[in-house]
């Protein structure tokens, strides 16, 4: 017990005798901002990290991270950093600016930093050591933070791009009163295949859709699991009363079909689409005359 | 809860409008088979776009259903399954072959009328 509670001042001490310290630490950072910024600016020219900014943008920007990191040491606090660093990748981005980068250049700042607290406190040994105690695992909390937040941005940005894919990948198009046409292009995962019927099913509700063409011309192959929930949205077409027209199986998904036994006889396939769209037309009790034919008629 | 049954001309109407337990769906097989007897109907459309489950129970209840009247030489539609209950309903491998599906009473309404013309 009594060696906890000491245990517990102790930690209270040091804890106190770090921020101490860090104030100190960040006096100095401010001190020599011109010429420590400036030594920053010159490694990341060096290292060839973020070509694809201009030399001013860089070191405008330099700037305010530099400002930031300092802010950061001397508050504790991190949010604002956070803050800062999704600002920032949001954007350095778009331009290209990859990762490593990114990571680069904030541990070079740790590097820098270093250095300059290094040549400060070369004659007292001691003091260097518990500074640096100080200072590192502050530093290393900052370049994580800038790191996360530049990763979290860019997953953030992707997962926008893929959505925006995938709805773009799966129109349900109405081609006449009561018949849809679903193009299939690209590669069709589980996740896709999913989407894919589910954006069928409504489309036949809201369309009132009595017969749907499904083209897969587009998709040079798909597995097991994939044909199978192709056959599976087929069924739930026809649940609701809709039949479904397979048209442009390439010869590959033909084998794979045929490889996983589907029966073939709940589907009702057709070459090309041109014939699908005949078949379904038939279906629906069109019948497509040239103008010339009606007329003489 | 009881199914009401409808009568529509030569057609038969039953709409569920709420989940049903096993016993009230076997009470609707019951006053369906009655009815078609009773009315000589030649047609029954069986309403489900109340019902956002359907487990195996119901499914093959519903197809039991639609065999016995064409016993009778009536015919069945199962009208309104909805999108998500269709995809977990061929998930399950409930198909319910051989039974004829529309999208809602209207459509189910015409197929029974062609069936009755001899045209399907």
């Amino acid at each position: 017990m009594s060696s906890n509670k000491r245990s517990a001042n102790q930690d209270q001490r040091t804890a106190a005798q770090s921020t101490e310290l860090l104030q100190e630490l960040v006096a100095h950072l401010r001190q020599n901002r011109t010429q420590l910024r400036e030594e920053w600016a010159n490694r990341i020219a060096e290292a060839r990290l973020l070509t694809a900014m201009t030399k001013e943008e860089l070191f405008a920007e330099a700037t305010s991270v530099y400002d930031n990191y300092v802010e950061a040491l001397s508050t504790g606090t991190f949010e604002a950093l956070q803050t800062y660093a999704r600002d920032l990748s949001e954007r350095i981005i778009p331009r290209g600016v990859e990762t490593h980068e990114v990571v680069g250049i904030v541990l070079l700042l740790r590097d820098v930093l270093a250095r300059s607290l290094f040549a400060k406190y070369q004659g007292d040994f001691m003091m260097l050591n518990r500074i640096l105690d100080a200072y590192e695992p502050a530093a290393n909390r900052i370049a994580n933070t800038v790191a996360v937040g530049f990763v979290q941005e860019r997953e953030r940005v992707i997962r926008q791009q893929q959505e925006a894919i995938r709805e773009l990948s799966t129109p349900v198009l109405q081609v006449r009163e009561r018949l849809l046409i679903l193009p299939i292009i690209g590669v069709i995962d589980a996740q896709r295949a999913r989407q894919l019927t589910e954006q069928l099913l409504r489309g036949i509700r809201t369309n009132r859709a009595k017969v749907v063409v499904i083209d897969i011309t587009g998709v040079a192959a798909m597995d097991a699991t994939v044909a199978n929930h192709l056959v599976q949205t087929v069924e739930a077409s026809r649940l609701l009363g809709a039949t479904v027209v397979v048209t442009g199986l390439s010869p590959e998904i033909a084998q794979t079909i045929v490889t996983i036994g589907v029966d073939l006889g709940k589907m009702n396939t057709v070459g090309d689409l041109q014939g699908g769209i005949e078949q379904a037309e038939r279906l629906l009790g069109y019948k497509v005359v040239p103008v010339a034919d009606t007329a003489s008629a | 809860m009881e199914v009401p049954i409808l009568k529509q001309g030569r057609f038969l109407i039953a709409t569920i409008q709420a989940a049903l337990s096993d016993a009230d769906l076997l009470q609707l097989r019951r006053a369906l088979i009655d009815k078609v007897i009773h009315f000589r109907s030649n047609g029954v459309i069986i309403d489900v776009t109340a019902l956002d489950v359907m487990d195996s129970f119901a499914t093959r209840t519903l197809r039991d259903i639609t065999n016995m009247i064409r016993l009778r030489g009536a015919g069945t539609v199962i009208v309104g399954i909805q999108p998500e209950v269709a995809f977990a309903m061929v998930q399950l491998g409930l198909t319910m072959e051989g039974v004829a599906t529309a999208l809602d009473l209207e459509e189910g309404l015409e197929h029974l009328q062609l069936r009755a013309t001899g045209k399907i």
